[in-house]
């Protein structure tokens, strides 16, 4: 028997006055499962977020955690659930462990249970050295953790994270997608964000939205699948006319990105490279790159929402 | 709902924000209870054998009180601002609409912070009068009278002051208005006397009208209902709107 899921959202939909933030948007979350939330700003993450935590009402449709409506059973519902908005919601005048302890008080933990989970959140997000600071004078990083610590301190089944690396440094980065891995050892976890990289460090499944609906919807393979690269960065010190490229086959279009510096897109599966290297020796451009562009959220938007209008 | 409570009254403690109106609140009564001994014994040189001339508990305490209302009107909304519009603007409000306690529950919570805090501070400014006790005799139930309206003044403002800080983004804004709103129940009084006909309505709504013969240690039903009606009302209507932002922030 196939175990129902642990949230499930349904034809959720929300406006604020005439702009339509996420649009009929469903989906589903399984257990111990990692989603990633991939959109650009402004594409209705945040709203998502804060519809799927019971923090906005959507318009219509409706959300169920663990089989409890978030409706009609908010407290039952809320208390499978640990939530960190994207800016994390901490009481700057508090030490750490206190505004866990508030945390643990908040979400109804029995008073002798109390101690012992604001312990483990604390070691599970590496805060045992600070417990005893003001949260207001931790750094970004350290707060983001305490954030992270206060959703996690109930063991919530879900942990929805909105945007949880924004504004960080690269070292703390990389601590933060380290915690939230293991997190996922033990949790179900839904992500929000705009880099493709933390997607694919940390996700099992991939939803990219865009203008509140959902363009896409599967595993990291399949999105790759849908990422093909297609196309290709060229630089040289003698620049040759645009139309010398084109000449080429297999090329469907040069964009000029700079003096010397073309951006050449080609039909996926041939690959004009060889022939551009060769082409480039014989007429003296003076090659100094040639490599495919990496695929960026940027063109993998432009394909995914290519790929629909196309369907 | 209690969780919260005390959290938000231990919150009040760590910050100076609440030291500082429990000492300007002290400060300001303290001063004025002063100046008031001294007219007593200025006044008490002529009076002193004249029977039924106003005593110790009538020019000092009854005026002390009514000046405390004063001073409370200013203080509170410096307070009550925090509760929902200090914790918007300090992006906090989220960590409780997405826990699982209900609007209910976090509205009671505020408040029952906020009561606990300034019924502290009334205390506090109750030994003043007390103190007379040694070398005077007081009205005792004059006093709990008068204690008893600034008590429920105080709850009904702190009540007026959370519905406006629900409503209000910014916590600046929740005060002044506020403090607007508590002000303008305060001197409706002014109007409901000036005005020869139909001012019954005015001068009913005027906080003064039901706060005055508490002072003079007439408690009235009615009053009482006045007060606990307008806390009620304010709680309540800050509960609905909570609810309410859900769906439309």
């Amino acid at each position: 028997m196939q175990a129902a899921p642990l949230l499930t959202a349904e034809n959720l939909c929300r406006s604020f006055g005439q702009h339509k933030a996420v649009d009929d948007l469903s989906f589903t979350l399984e257990r111990g499962e990692v989603l990633g939330f991939l959109g650009p700003n402004g594409a209705g993450k945040t709203t998502t977020m804060n519809m799927l935590s019971g923090h906005l009402a959507p318009n219509s449709g409706k959300v169920t955690i663990n089989d409890f409506d978030l409706q009609n059973q908010p407290a039952r519902a809320k208390s499978h659930l640990g939530y960190l908005p994207e800016i994390p919601p901490l009481y700057r005048e508090l030490t750490v462990s206190e505004m866990l302890m508030f945390s643990a008080r908040l979400h109804a933990i029995p008073r002798q249970a109390r101690k012992q989970a604001v312990d483990t959140a604390m070691q599970r997000c590496g805060l045992a050295g600070v417990s005893r600071q003001l949260v207001g004078t931790l750094s970004k990083g350290f707060q983001q953790r305490v954030g992270i610590a206060q959703a996690i301190i109930h063991t919530p089944a879900v942990v929805i994270l909105d945007e949880p690396t924004a504004g960080l440094d690269p070292v703390q980065i990389r601590e933060i997608r380290q915690l939230i891995r293991t997190l996922a050892a033990e949790q179900s976890v839904i992500i929000s964000t705009h880099i493709l990289p933390e997607v694919e460090s940390l996700c099992d499944r991939v939803q990219i939205i865009n203008h509140g609906r959902l363009v896409f919807s599967g595993d990291l393979d399949s999105m790759y699948q849908q990422l093909k690269v297609s196309s290709l960065i060229m630089e040289c010190i003698t620049p040759p006319a645009l139309t010398a490229i084109q000449a080429i086959p297999g090329v469907t279009g040069v964009e000029k990105i700079s003096p010397g510096r073309y951006r050449i897109i080609f039909t996926p599966g041939q690959s004009p490279a060889p022939t551009l290297a060769v082409t480039a020796a014989n007429q003296g451009w003076q090659l100094l790159e040639l490599h495919p562009e990496s695929p960026t959220l940027e063109n993998l938007f432009m394909q995914v929402i290519h790929h629909e209008d196309a369907a | 709902m209690w969780q919260l409570a005390r959290l938000d009254f231990y919150r009040f403690f760590i910050t100076p924000l609440a030291w500082t109106v429990l000492g300007v609140s002290q400060l300001l009564l303290a001063y004025l209870f002063l100046t008031h001994i001294n007219y007593f014994t200025e006044l008490q040189a002529q009076t002193t054998g004249i029977p039924g001339a106003p005593g110790v508990t009538e020019t000092v305490i009854a005026p002390l009180l009514q000046n405390a209302g004063l001073i409370f009107l200013l203080l509170v909304p410096l307070l009550t601002m925090r509760s929902f519009a200090g914790e918007r603007q300090q992006q906090t409000l989220v960590l409780l609409t997405t826990s699982p306690l209900s609007a209910t529950q976090l509205v009671m919570g505020k408040w029952l912070a906020l009561a606990g805090f300034f019924t502290l501070a009334l205390a506090l400014s109750a030994l003043m009068p007390l103190s007379l006790l040694l070398g005077a005799e007081i009205d005792l139930y004059q006093l709990a009278s008068g204690y008893l309206g600034l008590w429920l003044l105080v709850m009904s403002f702190t009540a007026i002051g959370i519905f406006v800080s629900v409503v209000t983004p910014q916590s600046m804004v929740a005060a002044i208005v506020t403090f607007t709103v508590l002000l303008l129940l305060w001197i409706l009084d002014i109007a409901g006397e000036s005005l020869v006909s139909g001012s019954g309505l005015f001068h009913w709504l005027s906080m003064m009208t039901h706060f005055q013969p508490m002072l003079a240690g007439d408690v009235y039903r009615a009053d009482i209902a006045y007060f606990i009606i307008i806390t009620a009302a304010f709680l309540l209507m800050s509960i609905r709107q909570l609810d309410q932002q859900r769906v439309s922030p």
